[in-house]
């Protein structure tokens, strides 16, 4: 956690360098993320502390990807790299 | 004859395997050698200088203002930077020139640290990009190998003045 060292938190990735982001709750309407950075979100963005609340996390932060719930068994699944419909970028790198 | 070959291949398998994988752990938690490129930190640590770094400050939070310390790019994570920790959390660092006399200032925010390097004219640092998480630091430097005539344990900074009031 860029505000925690000592903290792991897991978040969901939601724009990479050079994307434009609307953001919920930052104190910017957009923000452009940085070279080096990625912007990340909790699903449930009422209670999250994620980019809203410390901005862009630069890459080097990055410790590993999340692919699979292990337990408890009822909540074994693998997890989806889908972007939620209501966090469309404004404008994406790659255009 | 073949299944002797082959359990020799094995071994050195092994072997190369159990190396790997001691020398990760050694690099990652303990220390390493590294070499320095690079004018930022003149005259304390030359272009091409050889350094001995640990690694073992860092995992229990033992870094200190005054400290060299190789951490990950901001902006690119797969290069390292090496710099002077100048503020922890907290701090309050002097942005403009003591000479200046609107003098600006800024709070170093939690989790993070304020790097520059020894030569304030010729280094990219926080200055530029701002503070970086205490996550990307790598290791602290402590000990010149190379050159020989530079051998020993690293002077301070010779910007004294940069450490600026709490």
């Amino acid at each position: 956690s860029p505000k925690n060292p000592e903290q792991k938190i897991i978040k969901r990735v939601i724009a990479l360098e050079g994307d434009i982001i609307r953001t919920m709750g930052h104190k910017n309407r957009y923000v452009k993320v940085p070279r080096g950075h990625i912007w990340v979100e909790g699903d449930h963005h009422g209670h999250s502390f994620d980019s809203n609340s410390f901005g862009p996390v630069s890459l080097g932060l990055l410790h590993a990807h999340a692919t699979h719930i292990l337990w408890p068994p009822e909540r074994w699944q693998k997890l989806e790299s889908v972007l939620p419909p209501e966090r469309i970028l404004v404008k994406s790198e790659e255009e | 004859m073949l299944r002797g070959v082959l359990g020799k291949t094995f071994r050195l398998v092994g072997y190369t395997i159990q190396y790997g994988c001691i020398a990760h752990c050694a690099f990652e938690y303990v220390g390493g050698v590294v070499m320095c490129s690079g004018p930022s930190m003149e005259p304390t640590i030359q272009n091409s200088d050889i350094v001995f770094a640990e690694n073992v400050s860092r995992h229990f939070y033992g870094i200190q203002r005054g400290d060299i310390v190789i951490a990950k790019s901001p902006s690119d994570p797969k290069s390292n930077i090496c710099k002077r920790v100048i503020g922890l959390e907290g701090d309050k660092i002097l942005t403009t020139s003591p000479s200046d006399f609107f003098k600006s200032h800024i709070y170093v925010p939690t989790g993070h640290v304020w790097l520059e390097g020894d030569n304030l004219q010729n280094s990219t640092d926080s200055r530029y990009y701002g503070p970086i998480p205490y996550g990307l630091i790598r290791g602290r430097i402590f000990f010149k190998i190379w050159p020989l005539s530079d051998f020993g344990f690293l002077r301070d900074s010779p910007n004294g003045h940069r450490f600026s009031d709490n």
